[in-house]
């Protein structure tokens, strides 16, 4: 059955964990989660397609794992906290991994995260709805209108209004 | 009469853990996200809060995906740090306080919040890296200052609550609290956030300016925020930056005018905002709370008590 579309489908560069999969992910997610046992990293670092047929875990998803291909697990239903127990039995940091999803060296994405992170403009929409979300406008003008209301009515007209509103 | 005093806010970043843990406080990297919490650690030890509830998500810690709670209350004597594969942290075992989980438990449930009782968990960064921000690190053989009520909210897994709802069950728990016969006084987190994404292409999204917002709405108009969608938390904040939902439990267990004590916000802490905030209610009696007085009688004290709420917000900002 074809994935059932739902509006954050829209987001870039974004798997949103949603009911769908996390049924279809339950495997990953549970291998992921046995990592947090020594023995178990240990089982699987022996033979890893051999230890991943105890989670049944569908040949995608077998594939992804076995060539660390982090954005198809979380496409097929890994979740990032579970995946990232994944990156640490292989004994990397999270930047590590995020730069490894966002295809950037790890200096890179460090030195981004350094200067305030990926912008949200222009990474809001894959259809191009880039306008900011309505709440954010709201804000705006909010902001803007008791910025002209200061200029103009000075402290005096705002206390006023404020008791009037309280009545 | 058990009562909430204030509310806190504050991201749980897990690195900020890993930098107490290891000694890394005073690196400039770190000490910019620590200093903005001396003044609150000052807070709290002049405030001496009886029991916090604190409201935090579990990271594939305590619940994996076998089971997943939309609300789990924790009403267990003690909640021990979780391993979270590399050991358990280093921080004394969180001390519950069952009867008033268990008042609470009660208190919402027949208000229709359907909560899950855990009556065994264990705790992960989520929870104990705002506890170390807010009451500084304590030993491991030590205890932490107060017992603490946890409330575990799925933002793991899409939808968890929304915001409107998370609200409106703080404001049950303030419900709750209130009907509690013992004099404890309260104090209420709201944890995790602010914008950050970790998974996928996008990891590294950032957005002060709709931090910003946030702040200065949950501080003043608290009603806007629980309008908002959780598409727009997820395309302006980043797919992980949904847990500021949890930051509206505790803003609907306050009242509905509060005085801003102390803000910080910093970007980044690993890959996210680091934003926190506290919130104090207003003395009863003052003007602007939930059960006012008759007009008149007892304005003078009350006048009197905002003041010294202000210069109490005056000196801790200062």
């Amino acid at each position: 059955m074809a994935r059932e579309q739902h509006d954050y489908d829209d987001i870039p560069g974004t798997f949103v964990f949603d009911a769908e999969r996390s049924r279809q992910g339950f495997g990953i997610n549970m291998f992921c989660m046995s990592l947090m046992k020594d023995e178990n990293r240990k089982a699987f670092k022996a033979n890893e397609a051999e230890y991943l047929k105890k989670f049944k875990l569908t040949p995608e998803q077998t594939d992804a794992v076995l060539k660390r291909d982090y954005n198809r697990m979380l496409e097929l239903g890994g979740n990032i906290y579970f995946t990232a127990k994944l990156g640490a039995a292989d004994g990397h940091s999270f930047q590590h991994l995020a730069a490894v999803m966002t295809g950037a060296s790890q200096q890179d994405y460090a030195a981004m995260m350094l200067g305030g992170g990926r912008s949200v403009e222009g990474n809001r929409s894959r259809s191009g709805k880039n306008a900011p979300s309505k709440f954010l406008l709201a804000a705006a003008k909010t902001s803007a209108a008791a910025k002209s209301k200061a200029k103009s009515g000075k402290s005096k007209s705002k206390s006023k209004s404020k008791s009037a509103k309280r009545k | 009469m058990a009562r909430i005093i204030a509310g806190i806010g504050s991201s749980h970043v897990p690195a900020i853990g890993a930098a107490i843990d290891n000694g890394k406080t005073e690196e400039p990297y770190w000490k910019r996200v620590f200093s903005g919490f001396e003044k609150s650690q000052e807070w709290m030890r002049q405030t001496k809060p009886d029991v916090a509830i604190i409201v935090y998500n579990d990271h594939a810690s305590a619940f994996s995906v076998e089971m997943i709670p939309t609300f789990a209350l924790g009403c267990a004597a003690e909640f021990p740090p979780a391993d979270e594969g590399w050991g358990p942290r280093p921080v004394p075992v969180v001390e519950g306080h069952p009867a008033l989980a268990s008042h609470i438990a009660q208190s919402v449930i027949l208000d229709e919040f359907d909560l899950t009782i855990c009556n065994k968990m264990d705790v992960d960064h989520g929870m104990t890296v705002p506890m170390n921000l807010l009451f500084g690190k304590v030993d491991k053989n030590s205890h932490w200052p107060c017992p603490v009520v946890p409330l575990a909210v799925n933002v793991v897994m899409y939808p968890p609550p929304t915001g409107h709802r998370c609200f409106m069950l703080g404001r049950a728990i303030k419900k709750a609290v209130e009907s509690f016969p013992d004099d404890l006084r309260v104090v209420i987190f709201g944890t995790g956030g602010l914008s950050h994404q970790i998974s996928g292409p996008r990891a590294g999204l950032i957005n002060s300016k709709w931090d910003k917002n946030f702040l200065d709405n949950l501080s003043k108009d608290p009603q806007k925020l629980v309008k908002i969608p959780h598409l727009d938390y997820m395309r302006e904040a980043g797919a992980e930056g949904i847990e500021m939902v949890m930051w509206l439990v505790m803003r609907g267990a306050l009242d509905d005018k509060v005085d801003e004590v102390y803000r910080f916000y910093t970007v980044p802490a690993s890959n996210t905002a680091v934003g926190h905030i506290i919130l104090a209610n207003r003395p009863r009696g003052a003007k602007g709370t939930a059960k006012r007085k008759p007009a008149g009688k007892h304005k003078p004290a009350a006048k009197h008590k905002r003041a010294a709420v202000r210069a109490e917000v005056q000196r801790i900002r200062s």
